[in-house]
């Protein structure tokens, strides 16, 4: 800081704080609603202050569901998101990891035709093409099923682009010297590309993994199968259901259930996230 | 241990630049032979097109009398240092020399004998193997780069201009190590630098680039006394080499000066040059101050420089505007404006044909 | 683009380059190919026959008024939503600037909203401002204000806005901050002893300096507006009341899989595309154009 005034130190420290109330106070409330029972939340004014039903309340989230629900809990659905959030997020930096170096360590005819294939992905976000692309999964048997939720999402210029660029920084003379030492194209891509661009991947995964637990309008069409329901999508029944008979209590911890793996993953791998979301924006 | 044979090289690259023309070079076993020469004049690229990093445009490269044009980089037992060491910098020290070995499928037992080997000789600690290259000085880091290629026992070194990341007074230290090293070793070595004073120390011959073509091949004490070309005799020694516009006198015993000044030439050489326009070249080290008067030629100075071991004096013979320098040992008070008598010896006099720029004798 | 030095001539790239053109085929470019294909037929009631008919689901979707006021209201939402997501995330950014010691702190408590799914932000905000039970709308009523955004289209919009300026707000802060952060403290040090102060150092040397930042998140914002909505819009309001909130990708969605109006929801993907295309050479031209401190 420039000059020494207490009062503009104190002020900026008051709207910061501020601002958290403000950004953290839906959580809050999510979480009040988490910790009472059904009796409780339909009694206006809702608590402002937790109640002692948090873990009862898990429980039947995790287990059974709310009652005029399907009768079963978001524990598998919640496996059901982890395993897609999973699938999507390697299968997007395998695939990447693979193209970029092909497309930076190698002159081959179509390079670049290939290069364009990959940059029109970018403009062709999944709301956009919705319908033709449902209906290829359709075709290929692949609704309601792991891959179905993954493999139309995985194709992914960012993710590319971004090792294209580590990989431009890693010196020639790596590959040289690697040459010398006699290691092949896939040798070195094992041995010296993928542990350099380790830090990269990281930083990715936890991008893509957001990405692809927050999915929501393509889990959405392709699964009519429960067992194959993510817990994202969960909220959205219960809040249908919630219309005759609302069990806030449920659907708030459900909410939280929801939002928790994302969340910790940016809270305690922020510097990765940090620099995996400044860095596929270049 | 091995020969390099250089057969009529040529480098076009594809955007049509000619980048080396017509190259001979026969190295023999267990000499060190310097590339040298001005950035862009081909010398990389003719070392790169030995390790096989650069294909051949048209010539052929043996090692050991076996052709190599086509064979891969790992398969021409040759180890290269890099400029910028180019280590893998996720692997220890001790993986960055071991790799190469690993990938020839050398037993563990033996890569760590010889790692350790190298380690010994390079004086680099236990305790140094195991950090990361990052982890080490430049020096450090320069020593890894040559032990990766010793553990290779490989029979051509190529040095890609290794010590000019270094700071001066580190490479003095390493530019003696390298040749201690390869005293020691006996391998034959190729070494590319822009550095004089590294390539007259280092090498056992020297081979001056310019524009892609061979100046002159031969071992650094030819080139100091007999500099093929005005391009060589500016190129080797410092401080450099003094040039001017001069003329072979009539009778060929000469070489005057513009302005009247003339200097001896050695007796009956140069008579078939008489009257011939030239360039006159002379070190500042061979310029001297004349104890007697009938060889002194008056030189008037303009800035004297001291730099303790040496004096270097500028200033110019009379109606020649030319700038020359005079290398004087020890330390010599004079002031600008001051008029010395200055000698040379007529056979460190070297004459130049302005229009090819070769040397004539 | 490509490396100086690289392998030679192999079949390997084309084995490299596989999995990720035959997915971008399968996925994307076929898919896109059959959406422009098919926004230039009509089919019948029952799906049996279709007929070309060139642009005419083109042109009643620009005839349609019902498809202009989305097209209006989607500037309207991105607008908004970008501007008061910005707003305040500059705010914020701004504050955290001056107290480096705790920026990295307030930054922690501030960026894990980017992490909550859309749906899940939807669910947060439509609880709060429940009509009969929200405790926002409960602590309106206090003031004398009955809210009920499932009746009045103006409250659904705004609730709409705030879920989703709410959720961006982290990923704005961060990338203003990183922006602030970057500029040289000598900078910053010679205005004030320009005699500059803190409000006017921010407008004159801040503020201009993190222009291609702010020109950026704009694009982004806008992006995200457009295209990353669709479950907080399905959330909280389904597109009403009476159509009230219904954006752009939310019509897609009813008119091809609620309406079966295949040629029409084929007809606005393509206009989607278009814009995702123009913004995406927007926001490239953006990149050419980053400023450099030397």
């Amino acid at each position: 800081m420039i000059e020494n005034r207490p009062f503009i130190t104190f002020l900026s420290h008051a709207v910061l704080i501020l601002g958290i109330a403000i950004i953290a106070f839906p959580i809050w409330i999510t979480f009040v609603a988490a910790t009472h029972d059904a009796v409780r939340m339909v009694q206006v004014p809702l608590p402002l202050l937790p109640g002692d039903q948090f873990f009862a309340n898990l429980d039947q989230a995790l287990n059974k569901g709310i009652s005029g629900g399907s009768n079963s809990g978001v524990g598998m659905m919640i496996f059901n998101s982890l395993v897609m959030a999973l699938m999507i997020a390697i299968g997007k930096i395998a695939i990447s990891l693979l193209s970029a170096f092909a497309i930076v360590y190698f002159r081959f005819p179509f390079r670049m035709g290939f290069f364009w294939m990959i940059f029109i992905t970018l403009m062709l976000p999944v709301e956009v093409r919705i319908i033709p692309t449902f209906e290829v999964v359709a075709n290929l048997n692949m609704l309601n099923s792991y891959w179905g939720l993954s493999i139309p999402l995985i194709a992914s210029a960012t993710a590319t682009f971004m090792f294209r660029q580590t990989f431009l920084t890693i010196p020639d003379e790596l590959l040289e010297a690697a040459r010398i030492d006699g290691a092949g194209a896939m040798r070195f891509f094992f041995d010296i590309l993928l542990p350099m661009s380790r830090t990269n991947i990281a930083a990715l995964f936890v991008i893509l993994f957001i990405y692809g637990w927050n999915q929501y309008l393509w889990p959405l069409l392709i699964t009519t199968d429960q067992s194959m329901f993510t817990v994202v999508m969960s909220i959205k029944q219960m809040l249908e259901t919630a219309e005759q008979a609302p069990e806030w209590n449920i659907i708030m911890m459900t909410t939280l259930l929801a939002m928790l793996p994302p969340v910790v993953v940016v809270v305690f791998m922020q510097k990765l996230f940090v620099k995996g979301l400044t860095e596929t924006e270049k | 241990m091995a020969t390099v044979q250089l057969n009529n090289i040529g480098k076009v690259y594809p955007n049509g630049f000619k980048a080396i023309h017509d190259v001979n070079v026969e190295i023999d076993d267990g000499e060190f032979i310097v590339l040298v020469g001005p950035s862009g004049c081909g010398k990389s690229t003719l070392m790169r097109m030995v390790a096989g990093l650069e294909q051949v445009t048209s010539g052929t490269i043996s090692i050991d009398g076996q052709e190599v044009n086509k064979l891969e980089p790992a398969d021409r037992n040759i180890a290269m240092v890099f400029q910028n060491y180019a280590l893998y910098p996720h692997m220890s020290v001790y993986q960055n020399m071991a790799y190469g070995l690993k990938i020839r499928g050398i037993p563990k037992a033996e890569i760590n004998e010889r790692v350790n080997k190298a380690a010994d000789i390079l004086e680099l600690t236990a305790d140094q193997l195991v950090r990361k290259p990052r982890q080490l000085s430049g020096g450090q880091r320069q020593r890894v780069a040559m032990g990766r290629a010793i553990v290779r026992e490989p029979s051509v070194f190529l040095f890609d201009e290794p010590l000019s990341n270094l700071d001066a007074k580190l490479r003095v230290q390493m530019r003696i190590e390298i040749k201690l090293l390869q005293q020691q070793l006996g391998t034959t070595s190729i070494y590319v630098t822009h550095d004089q004073t590294e390539a007259m120390t280092l090498g056992h011959r020297l081979v001056v680039l310019n524009f892609g073509r061979i100046e002159q091949l031969g071992t650094p004490i030819e080139l100091y006394e007999k500099p093929a070309s005005l391009f060589v005799a500016g190129f080797i020694g410092s401080p450099a080499m003094n040039f001017t516009d001069a003329k072979v006198s009539a009778d060929g015993d000469s070489v005057d000066l513009i302005g009247g000044v003339s200097f001896k030439l050695p007796e009956g050489i140069y008579r078939s040059f008489a009257n011939k326009e030239v360039v006159l070249g002379m070190r500042p080290e061979d310029l001297e101050i004349a104890s007697s008067d009938d060889d002194r030629r008056d030189m008037v100075t303009r800035l004297v420089e001291q730099l303790g071991a040496d004096t270097l004096v500028h200033g110019s013979f009379g109606e020649a505007k030319a700038d020359m320098t005079i290398r004087l040992s020890g330390i010599q008070n004079f002031n600008p404006g001051e008029v010395l008598p200055v000698r040379i010896s007529p056979n460190k006099i070297h004459l130049f044909d302005p229009q090819t720029e070769k040397r004539l004798d | 683009m490509l490396k100086q030095v690289h392998f030679g001539p192999s079949y390997i790239p084309y084995l490299l380059v596989t999995p990720q053109i035959l997915i971008t085929l399968v996925f994307f470019i076929w898919p896109a190919g059959h959406a422009l294909y098919q926004s230039l037929l009509i089919e019948d009631a029952f799906g049996l026959s279709s007929e070309f008919v060139w642009f005419e689901n083109f042109e009643v979707l620009f005839a349609d008024e019902h498809y202009l006021g989305t097209f209006k209201r989607t500037i309207f939402f991105s607008v908004l939503v970008a501007s008061i997501s910005m707003g305040f995330s500059l705010i914020l950014a701004a504050m955290a600037d001056r107290v480096i010691k705790a920026a990295m702190v307030y930054r922690t408590l501030l960026i894990w909203p980017y992490a909550v799914a859309p749906v899940v932000a939807g669910a947060l905000w439509v609880f709060m401002f429940d009509p009969t039970l929200g405790i926002l709308t409960y602590g309106l009523s206090m003031f004398g204000y009955d809210w009920n955004h499932k009746l009045n289209g103006n409250e659904a919009m705004a609730l709409v806005i705030i879920a989703a300026a709410w959720k961006q707000v982290a990923y704005n802060f961060l990338f203003f901050l990183a922006a602030m952060q970057s500029i040289p403290k000598s900078l910053i040090e010679a205005a004030a002893i320009d005699g500059a102060g803190p409000v006017r150092r921010f407008a004159t040397i801040v503020f201009p300096l993190i222009s291609p930042t702010t020109f950026f998140l704009l694009v982004v914002n806008i992006v995200y507006a457009f295209f990353d909505t669709f479950g907080i819009v399905h959330t909280i309001t389904q597109g009403g009341p009476a159509k009230a909130t219904e954006i752009l990708v939310y019509k897609v969605y009813n008119d091809g899989f609620v309406g079966l109006d295949l040629g029409g929801s084929a007809a606005q993907s393509v206009v989607l595309m278009a814009i995702v295309i123009a913004l995406t050479v927007i926001q490239f031209r953006y990149i050419e154009k980053t400023v450099e401190y030397s």
